[in-house]
């Protein structure tokens, strides 16, 4: 088990991967990948029983998919930091004949990857289904998710909440990184989805808030916390606060780093604020 | 020329629910899910056997394909059941890229393709559902003739590792297939021998296309008729061979011109053997309430109509 400290130096690892992978191909979306990088890296340093070995079926470890695709710098920093893969094919991100494509995907056998994602809203769905085979299998591990707070505009998430309450899905953690930002301005101005907490709870989910998403401890302890509340007749939520762009100070809670590549002036700004602790790819 | 005989009739879909009884009982791994239409889709008995199998999912097709497609991740193999419509243009996007791109070990099981759905209409009766399929990369496709090709097709689906489009009916319709044919994807089915045009038909056209053999015959037309149940991946071999022989091909199905059958034996023809060919399809149309039978003939898609495209057919030989 990690302590915070070696959690927080991976963090900083995964923020220089994220703004490097996005960079060298002036394309990507660096903003949801460093705001959720606490999340991730809690979750494969830390919460998860996993096997980077990798195998499709994942029985006897806890599954995670990732439903907003587009933030996949983080997501394949995690995997390859985590041994799923070597840390120089991050290199190839986004560039032809690559496994790590702009979305992840099955398609090209990216260890680690599950479904591919990208068109938002499905991950929930799919989540719930690694479930249900979970409880088929007599597996007893959690499968997990993460899911855009502006993909919550999408339909087919209240179809798969109404369904995970309804059947029971209690084998399963839906996060929902809440950094109010979608590509055209604030979720609040683009399509205000209220009380999202209230929401959540009227479809049956045991909800837990966390405020700061960008604070190892708290987002460690929030994991632990929703997965106590498992196996108890109710799927979990976690609505977990981020700050998008976080770690890197110009890009912080702005929606304008949703889908833009730093430049190198602003490469290098990004790379000072974020020491080099487990060797750059 | 063969005479194909029956003694009872019955609905595809039927065909559907024992094929899928049975593949349960054979394999532990076979879960099922409905969107609110286990009747119509003939799942009640494989319901009623293997609950803890069987995920009724209510109104919700998007979750229930992306569900599928998770339920996949651990062993499953989830055969979802709704109607043809709801099977693919709504939830077209979830197929893509849950199902097809993600390359899971998915059945798309589909009821009340076509013109037959009856008197429902048009907002129901998919006739662009092969289409939409063919194209996916690495999606299989296959629309059986009868209730016991339909039953060896689900059987035959469960044992294949990939997605699956499976394509049935509303409609009773004369079962002329043996009950233990061994169903092989991707294989024409060849129904009788003929030199003069060969008759290409799918699905609940089949039976249509064997009649108009007949027709022909009395004509003094020897046609060759062929069953092409799976439309992806197409039996090119067996479709070259008999235009090789006669010349010119009819194609026949309960579908829009464009994107069916007729579509993918054109593109095949074109590109290596171009051949006289006509199609009896609905010709860019939505369909309309009514009686399947008179649909059937309002939209041109009956026994005389393939007579009539195979008179019109061998004069461009």
């Amino acid at each position: 088990m990690a302590n915070t400290q070696e959690l927080q130096q991976t963090v900083s690892q995964v923020r220089r991967d994220i703004v490097r992978m996005v960079h060298a191909n002036n394309s990507g979306h660096p903003g949801g990948s460093l705001g959720c990088t606490e999340f991730l890296v809690a979750l494969y340093f830390e919460t998860m029983k996993h096997n980077p070995s990798f195998d499709m079926d994942g029985k006897g470890e806890d599954l995670f998919f990732l439903s907003n695709g587009h933030i996949s710098p983080v997501f394949y920093s995690v995997l390859a930091r985590s041994g799923y893969f070597d840390v120089a094919e991050l290199a190839t991100f986004r560039k032809i004949d690559s496994r790590l494509q702009g979305h992840p995907t099955t398609h090209e056998g990216l260890p680690g990857v599950r479904i591919a994602s990208g068109s938002l809203g499905q991950g929930m769905s799919v989540a719930v289904g690694a479930a249900q085979t979970k409880k088929l299998n007599g597996d007893d591990r959690i499968v997990y998710s993460l899911h855009g707070d502006g993909e919550l505009q999408e339909g087919q998430n209240w179809e798969a909440a109404m369904y995970a309450s309804a059947k029971k899905v209690d084998n399963l953690i839906c996060t929902i990184d809440l950094n109010g930002q979608q590509i055209d301005g604030s979720t609040d101005e683009v399509m205000d989805m209220g009380n999202l907490e209230a929401k959540f709870t009227a479809f049956g989910f045991d909800v837990l808030v966390e405020k700061d998403g960008n604070d190892m401890a708290k987002v460690v302890a929030a994991l632990a916390e929703a997965k106590s509340r498992t196996g108890k007749g109710k799927p979990v939520c976690i609505l977990l606060h981020t700050e998008m762009g976080h770690g890197v100070d110009y890009m912080m809670g702005s929606h304008k780093w949703h889908g833009v590549a730093p430049n190198d002036e602003e490469l290098a700004s990004a790379l000072a604020q974020n020491e080099e602790t487990l060797a750059d790819y | 020329m063969k005479k194909y005989t029956y003694t009872e009739t019955k609905d595809t879909r039927s065909g559907f629910g024992a094929g899928l009884l049975e593949a349960a009982r054979k394999n532990p791994n076979v879960v099922g899910l409905c969107a609110d239409l286990t009747g119509s889709l003939k799942m009640n008995a494989f319901e009623n056997e293997f609950p803890e199998r069987f995920f009724q999912v209510g109104i919700s097709e998007a979750n229930m394909m992306s569900m599928a497609a998770g339920m996949t991740i651990g062993g499953k193999i989830p055969f979802t059941g709704t109607f043809a419509n709801f099977s693919t243009s709504r939830v077209y996007d979830q197929i893509r890229q849950s199902i097809a791109y993600s390359n899971k070990n998915v059945k798309i099981c589909a009821s009340h393709a076509g013109l037959t759905l009856g008197e429902d209409g048009a907002t129901h009766q998919v006739l662009e559902d092969i289409g939409m399929m063919k194209m996916l990369p690495g999606m299989v496709v296959i629309n059986p003739c009868d209730y016991n090709q339909t039953k060896a097709a689900t059987l035959a689906i469960a044992e294949y590792e990939g997605p699956v489009y499976l394509r049935f009916g509303r409609p009773k319709m004369p079962i002329f297939t043996p009950a233990d044919q061994d169903f092989k994807i991707g294989e024409a089915v060849m129904l009788n021998e003929g030199a003069d045009v060969t008759i290409l038909a799918t699905g609940h056209l089949v039976w249509e296309a064997i009649e108009a053999g007949h027709i022909l015959a009395d004509m003094g037309i020897d046609a060759e008729v062929i069953n092409i149940h799976t439309i992806k991946p197409l039996d090119a071999d067996a479709i070259l061979k008999s235009v090789k022989k006669t010349g010119c091909v009819v194609t026949a199905e309960e579908h829009q011109m464009n994107g069916g059958l007729g579509d993918s034996v054109a593109q095949l023809l074109a590109r290596k053997n171009p051949t006289p060919l006509e199609m009896v399809a609905v010709n860019d149309s939505f369909g309309e309430s009514g009686v399947p039978a008179l649909l059937m003939e309002k939209y041109g898609l009956t026994r005389s109509d393939i007579v009539k495209s195979v008179e019109a057919v061998m004069k461009r030989k």
